[in-house]
């Protein structure tokens, strides 16, 4: 695959983050945290890092397409989402764009697309069609569906990842306890599919042989905990946030509570 | 976002980290290192490589879980150590016990090890020690009642 295409855009995306970042310091001298930056350009290396054939003989292996699959489906969105890019995307806008891209998030169609029950159908759903139909072994000499492949799940990853935590608003996201079952409900149909490619060797006609599913499918397995790991931390460090900072309105003296008569 | 029931338990977090650190064990050390269990045996059913998704997950987040809800009984100033250590053992020697008894013996999703004559001997030994924790864990709960009275 050729590396050229995916680096030149993920570049650019991080490149419009950065001229972002600067123009609120330089420019509006407002505050912005520079982990996000940081985030950012992590999640970008690691794709970048992913997209990049390292050695040319272990390119072709099925092990090597999972690595990239979970770095580019699940690893690397969740740190493009911890940036909080839709955030300074508004903070950039002029009022009236702002307003226009706000009332956008909250129309109906997005709100159903930002649900995580759709990002969790849009990311396994991908993975069903992508290894238990002949599109996997076709992607293996077409290029574009390649880019294609990718391109889906770093869109459905980032999409699970921003409708399950992190500091961007989100128009439909659930309750936390729905959220939780929610993860618990993604990462143990990951598990159990990583153990059925594992016996029934997924995907099928492939050139890939036995012992290269296998590794793979651990990968996948172990891969797939570290990532969601990650979006489960996101969520808890929000929980607590989140009770912390009512904790502190509800220890106001009661003539200064907000909202008291 | 709802309140997590946990909070107002001082044992809770205790047992959510004796879970995961049980299940973070038994992968380590007995899947990991000694290669007794392994990935998948080509024996388990369906359901029991369902069950086993499911609870691998409920590992995980516990982990997650317990450090998290630590954390904010600990702001509170809520937050005991004998209560925990009460929890963490009663935690670990409970996922132990249901781990021998429920996973190797009913759903039979896995042995202890293979290659073996006799899996008697093991099955013992992994339940005893289970038994010896949940112990341990109640004699450290029996010193967090006498120190907090109800």
């Amino acid at each position: 695959m050729n590396p050229f295409l995916p680096t030149t855009l993920i570049l650019s995306l991080a490149l419009i983050y950065s001229a972002g970042v600067l123009r609120q310091i330089l420019w509006k001298k407002r505050i912005w945290n520079l982990w996000r930056l940081a985030s950012f350009w992590f999640g970008t290396a690691l794709i970048i890092f992913a997209v990049t054939p390292l050695h040319q003989n272990d390119h072709h292996t099925f092990y090597h397409h999972m690595q990239q699959h979970l770095l580019i489906g699940m690893v690397a969105p969740t740190f493009l989402v911890m940036a909080a890019p839709i955030s300074l995307l508004l903070r950039n806008l002029p009022r009236r764009g702002a307003k226009a891209c706000v009332q956008f998030l909250h129309s109906r169609i997005i709100r159903l697309w930002c649900h995580p029950i759709t990002a969790l159908v849009l990311n396994f759903g991908g993975m069903l069609v992508l290894y238990l139909t002949p599109l996997y072994r076709s992607s293996l000499h077409q290029p574009w569906s390649h880019h294609f492949i990718h391109l889906h799940f770093l869109l459905a990853g980032y999409l699970f990842a921003w409708s399950m935590a992190g500091p961007d608003p989100a128009p439909s996201r659930p309750g936390f306890r729905d959220r939780l079952s929610i993860l618990l409900l993604a990462m143990a149909i990951h598990g159990i599919s990583s153990k059925l490619m594992y016996i029934h060797l997924f995907p099928y006609a492939t050139p890939h042989s036995q012992a290269d599913i296998q590794a793979a499918a651990q990968l996948m397995y172990y891969g797939g905990d570290l990532a969601e790991l990650l979006i489960a931390i996101l969520l808890f460090a929000a929980w607590r946030k989140h009770i912390g900072q009512r904790a502190e309105a509800s220890s106001y003296p009661a003539s200064l509570a907000p909202g008291d008569p | 976002m709802e309140k997590f029931p946990l909070v107002n338990c001082p044992t809770g977090p205790g047992i959510l980290f004796g879970i995961g650190c049980m299940a973070a064990v038994d992968e380590i050390i007995f899947h990991q290192l000694l290669g007794w269990h392994h990935f998948y045996d080509l024996a388990t059913p369906t359901f029991g490589l369902l069950s086993d998704g499911l609870l691998h997950a409920v590992e995980l987040l516990a982990l997650i879980a317990g450090f998290f809800i630590f954390l904010e009984q600990r702001r509170r100033g809520a937050a005991d150590i004998i209560a925990i250590w009460a929890g963490f053992f009663m935690g670990a020697g409970g996922f132990q016990l249901f781990d021998g008894t429920i996973n190797h013996k009913i759903l039979k999703l896995h042995q202890i090890r293979y290659g073996v004559n006799n899996i008697l001997p093991y099955d013992f030994a992994w339940n005893v020690a289970a038994i010896l924790l949940l112990i341990i864990g109640v004699i450290f709960f029996a010193r967090y009642r006498l120190m907090h009275p109800k």
